[in-house]
């Protein structure tokens, strides 16, 4: 428990302080990369997923490793933060808003839908435990993304006009445009999100995390995922945090939904974007990065983003050779053998004293 | 008529979900984890029946219990190699290397087989019943499903309850550390729930494929989630809860597509998961958690 | 500790792959400049659940590539062909994208799949490059000038459809079954719903399926035979269709199938009872056992070389690629010209040009200056398990 203990003040701040050192010191390598032209479209093109997916996966951080509940939904957050953020920015389109603020104000509509949609799931559902939890959460991803695909909204001068049939039964006016089109999705939102966005929001998430589990509330959260039982006992308001913690990694996710929402015009919820694969997927950055450390998901998410891109030259054996080093990578960083074994040839091991892994 | 029409085919359809969620609740109660590459064994399952009996021409029989013996003998080495090395390690990470495992055998057999898709022959050769003047068939897989799927929960049960290895496998899903105080071999024991598990996918897989007769490297994944929630809605753990919870989610998810809406129907399925376990937090038959102050 | 030794672990992996990757890019790249040639691209998916349509496309055009430089290229110039995967995900694609444009591609075949294609066509506009998607076929991936279809659009189909069952009076009471998850299939459905009413069908049952739900058609079909359909349309790809074949065989319901481009295939898939597809009618460009010299050529030719037959895909990614020699000759364009003067050169050819290829049928392929591409549709039945037309 060691890594999660309460840690002397000084010490959090400190490995805080490398976390934001980190992602600033990244953003100026990268800035100066391209300014000298040398980096190439490729990469270019990815800082923004990276972006989106550490933001996820340090919101997902949040409930998992110190929550410590088990949610295979997040992709549905991340859906539900896009579709709304986009829907705005198409409802304005034509309104002469002003581009930066509009922007803004999509991701704060992201946000703060998220948060709404994980306030709401996590009233009923923060009550079950474990697996259920997870299968729950699952479910709920699953929904958003089928009710998605039947969902038809439309605006003309009458105002919006919604269906889950079809685009007909809308009825609009002639001149009417449709906005969300079932399968089809939300078309010609512009591409606003840029490396610089994505990064002002990485650091945003990271205050927000890093002051909460810092703070009374993140202590009370640790109590409870670290004993409910005995939290409960000297009065912690078990429900109160935990619906807290849910809804705020639900926002995060949600945020990361709006900056995806915008990196692309084409907005589908299709299994491949926002099915369960997407929510295992941002659990698998959590897990390899480290349950508790948003270092972690941060790295384990740029790794895991980048490593099938890096491995094009291999054509078809691609994602078979992406899988063995999934399995690799897990085997050596959980296996307590492998961890024994490293611990005995690290000089840092020496001196330390065994730690014990948090489940 | 329509509607017991639609019944039947709800049973069918969650037999073979059934039968899945057996192998997974079975893996889950004893050995703790959510295995979610079992969806995978049963696609590897049906690629080994195809080989044979498309390939090297066998007959059905031999086919099918050469693709038992295959699995059994992949779930066991996937065993060895990816989950035992994690077993003292948290459960979260033998599930994330269970997904590894799993993109690993999708990739496997996207290398071996290619992306097309193949039309799997159904080993079952029984004529489909016709009752009500041709109005209501019910065709003979459906039928050799929920027959095999009777039988295998009642052996699985038997065997747990009157068989030797069977009680050490119930002394390990209560309590490992005790168990193998007891002198209960807990690394055998897991072996065996996976190799039994594996085995059951086999035969899921065949069913499967007979009664949806597409095959592609990614026919496993989405029936293997929908077992598993089938297995969280009957109680995980719980043997006769799997298959409840498998004939109940096939039933729903017919009945929902035919009554209600047939593009909501995934929706439908998991909005009645999510009511049930709000009411019944361990799903239909688990155990409530007793838990230690 | 634990971290950083993972993080080294993975920063070698990764740095291996990019290593093994670079050299196999510069490889390539120094050949090709010493023989001067074109970089076409190629994009789908050749992994994932969509796997299946981004390795024939993917194989189809890499035939016709290997066919043009054993003939000695365009021009006398040779093409270098690099066809990268996007396992049908929209953020995958824009990354095959700019990995290829790393490479060096001029000229870009794909996407394959709808979505994807209507991303990177946003990109392709703005680096001006000259693209030919062989099987993208929503209206919304032509917006831009710079992007031309081998295939029809989905509403196209749906509307021919329609008017193909009303004009030939096939039956009057239909019903449609159709994946309301995917773009392709909503596309037809809505477009036919909308002909329908013109032509007095009558649609008496309207059916969905999802990409999570495909496994069971039972109940879907049911409703269909209870509503009294005669007809059943099916715009949906063929691995579902022969499920539901099968299906409807195994509950006596033996309605009329017709179906758009997306069935053909059907009588290929491995091990399938070619008799469950008897009387299906389609609207398909090609055929796999058409007559003629072109296709059974390219047939066994894909045989050889991978192993089953070729499907509508495989015949539209071969078609792209000559497509874009025909457009090269007529622009006369050149390698070293820029990716926009090149983009420009082949948008101002591409209306003047017919390509006759595999799926042109009796007129060739012609292209309006949007990028549809006029070609008529063949309706065929399926008699004793071969196309017969009608």
């Amino acid at each position: 428990m060691k890594k999660f203990g309460i840690k002397g003040t000084n010490k959090s701040i400190k490995s805080n302080m490398i976390t934001y050192l980190m992602v600033v010191a990244v953003y100026i390598i990268v800035q100066f990369i391209i300014a000298t032209g040398s980096m190439s479209s490729l990469m270019q093109g990815l800082l923004v997923p990276l972006c989106i997916y550490s933001i996820v996966a340090i919101g997902l951080n949040l409930c998992v490793g110190y929550l410590g509940e088990l949610s295979l939904g997040h992709a549905g957050f991340m859906c539900v933060g896009a579709f709304s953020s986009a829907f705005f920015t198409k409802y304005m389109l034509d309104s002469g808003m002003n581009e930066t603020v509009r922007f803004i104000l999509a991701i704060i509509i992201g946000t703060l839908v998220a948060a709404f949609f994980g306030f709401l799931i996590g009233i009923p559902v923060l009550r079950l435990r474990g697996d259920y939890l997870a299968i729950v959460t699952l479910a709920f991803g699953e929904i958003i993304k089928n009710v998605i695909n039947v969902l038809y909204i439309g605006k003309d001068s009458t105002g919006l006009h919604f269906s889950i049939k079809d685009s007909a039964s809308l009825n609009l006016e002639e001149e009417g445009t449709l906005i969300i089109n079932g399968a089809k999705g939300i078309i010609g939102t512009p591409r606003q999100s840029t490396f610089t966005v994505g990064v002002i929001l990485i650091l945003i998430s990271l205050v927000v995390v890093f002051h909460l589990v810092n703070s009374r509330t993140g202590r009370a959260i640790m109590a409870i995922r670290d004993n409910r039982i005995a939290a409960e006992s000297v009065g912690i308001n078990i429900t109160k945090y935990k619906l807290m913690a849910f809804s705020i990694s639900a926002a995060i996710a949600g945020a990361g939904g709006a900056l995806y929402a915008h990196n692309l015009s084409t907005l589908t919820a299709q299994p491949a974007n926002f099915g369960y694969n997407m929510s295992i997927m941002i659990l698998v950055f959590v897990v390899l990065g480290g349950m508790g450390s948003f270092r972690g998901s941060i790295i384990a998410a740029v790794i895991l983003t980048m490593l099938p891109e890096m491995l094009r030259g291999l054509a078809d054996y691609r994602m078979l050779i992406y899988a063995i080093v999934l399995i690799a990578m897990m085997l050596f960083n959980w296996a307590p053998k492998s961890i024994e074994w490293r611990q005995r040839h690290s000089i840092k091991g020496m001196f330390q004293k065994k730690t014990k892994e948090v489940q | 008529m329509s509607f017991i029409s639609y019944l039947v085919n709800g049973i069918s359809l969650g037999s073979i979900y059934a039968i899945i969620a057996l192998g997974y609740t079975m893996v889950y109660g004893i050995a703790k984890m959510l295995n979610f590459a079992h969806g995978d064994v049963i696609m590897i399952g049906c690629y080994i029946v195809f080989t044979m009996m498309s390939g090297l021409e066998m007959n059905s029989l031999t086919s099918i219990l050469l693709a038992i013996a295959g699995c059994t003998i992949l779930g066991v080495v996937i065993e060895k190699i990816a989950y035992k090395p994690l077993r003292k390690a948290s459960p979260l990470a033998v599930l994330i290397t269970a997904i590894g495992v799993s993109y690993l055998l999708q990739n496997l057999a996207l290398i071996i087989y290619g992306a097309d898709t193949k039309s799997f022959s159904s080993v079952v050769e029984m004529e489909p019943i016709k009752l009500a003047d041709g109005q209501l068939t019910i065709s003979g897989v459906t039928i050799v499903a929920v027959v095999i799927c009777i039988v295998i929960m009642i052996a699985l049960m038997t065997f747990i309850k009157k068989s030797k290895s069977g009680q050490a496998m119930l002394a390990v899903s209560e309590d490992k550390d005790a168990a193998q105080l007891m002198g209960v071999n807990v690394n055998k024991t897991i072996s065996m729930t996976f190799a039994i598990g594996s085995g059951l996918a086999a035969i899921a897989g065949v069913l499967l494929c007979s009664a949806y007769p597409t095959l592609t490297p990614y026919t496993g994944s989405m029936p293997g989630i929908k077992a598993f929630t089938a297995a969280v809605f009957g109680g995980i753990g719980s043997i006769p809860g799997a298959f409840i919870g498998g004939i109940l989610l096939g039933i729903i998810e017919i009945l929902g597509r035919a009554y209600i809406s047939s593009q909501l129907s995934d929706a439908i399925v998991f909005t009645v998961l999510i009511i049930v376990l709000l009411v019944k937090p361990t799903g239909i038959l688990g155990k409530p958690i007793h838990e230690k102050v | 500790m634990k971290k950083a030794i993972s993080i080294l672990l993975v920063i070698a992996m990764a740095a291996m792959g990019m290593v093994g990757c670079s050299n196999s890019d510069s490889s390539s790249k120094d050949e090709g400049s010493a023989a001067e040639a074109f970089y076409i691209g190629g994009i789908g998916p050749t992994t994932g659940e969509a796997a299946i349509y981004g390795t024939a496309a993917m194989n189809g055009a890499q035939i016709a590539v290997d066919e043009i430089n054993e003939a000695g290229g365009i021009n006398g110039t040779p093409i270098e062909f690099n066809f990268q995967d996007d396992q049908h995900n929209t953020t995958i694609a824009v990354n095959a994208y700019n990995t290829l444009k790393d490479w060096g591609m001029q000229i870009l075949m794909g996407t394959v799949t709808t979505a994807p294609c209507i991303e990177v066509a946003g990109y392709t506009a703005q680096d001006n490059m000259f693209e030919v998607t062989p099987s993208a076929s929503s209206t919304d991936v032509i917006v831009n000038d710079n992007v031309f279809q081998i295939c029809f659009t989905d509403p196209n189909q749906g509307i021919a459809s329609a008017q193909y069952i009303g004009e030939n009076k096939i039956a009057t009471k239909v019903a449609v079954i159709y994946d309301s998850s995917d773009v392709y299939s909503s596309g037809i459905e809505e477009k036919f719903e909308e002909e329908a009413a013109n032509q007095n069908l009558e649609i008496v049952a309207k059916e969905a399926f999802t990409a999570d739900s495909k496994t069971d058609f039972s109940t879907q079909l049911k409703k269909a035979q209870d509503a009294g359909a005669e007809l059943v349309f099916l715009p949906i790809y063929y691995q579902e269709a022969s499920t539901i074949l099968k299906q409807a065989d195994n509950m006596g319901y033996d309605p009329i199938f017709f179906g758009c481009d997306g069935l053909d295939g059907i009588l290929n898939v491995a091990e399938f009872d070619t008799s469950l597809a008897e009387g299906v009618m389609l609207l398909t460009p090609f055929a796999a056992d058409a007559e003629d010299e072109a296709t059974q050529a390219f047939v066994s030719k894909y045989k050889d070389e991978y192993g089953g037959t070729p499907n509508q895909f495989a015949a539209d990614g071969y078609d792209a690629i000559y497509t874009i020699k025909a457009a090269i000759e007529q622009a006369g364009a050149t390698p070293d010209m820029s990716v926009s003067d090149m983009s420009d050169a082949l948008k101002a050819a591409m209306t003047e040009i017919t390509v006759q290829g595999l799926t042109g049928g009796e007129d060739g392929l012609t292209w309006e200056a949007t990028g549809e591409v006029s070609k008529s549709p063949k309706a065929v039945i399926i008699q004793d398990g071969v196309y017969v037309g009608m």
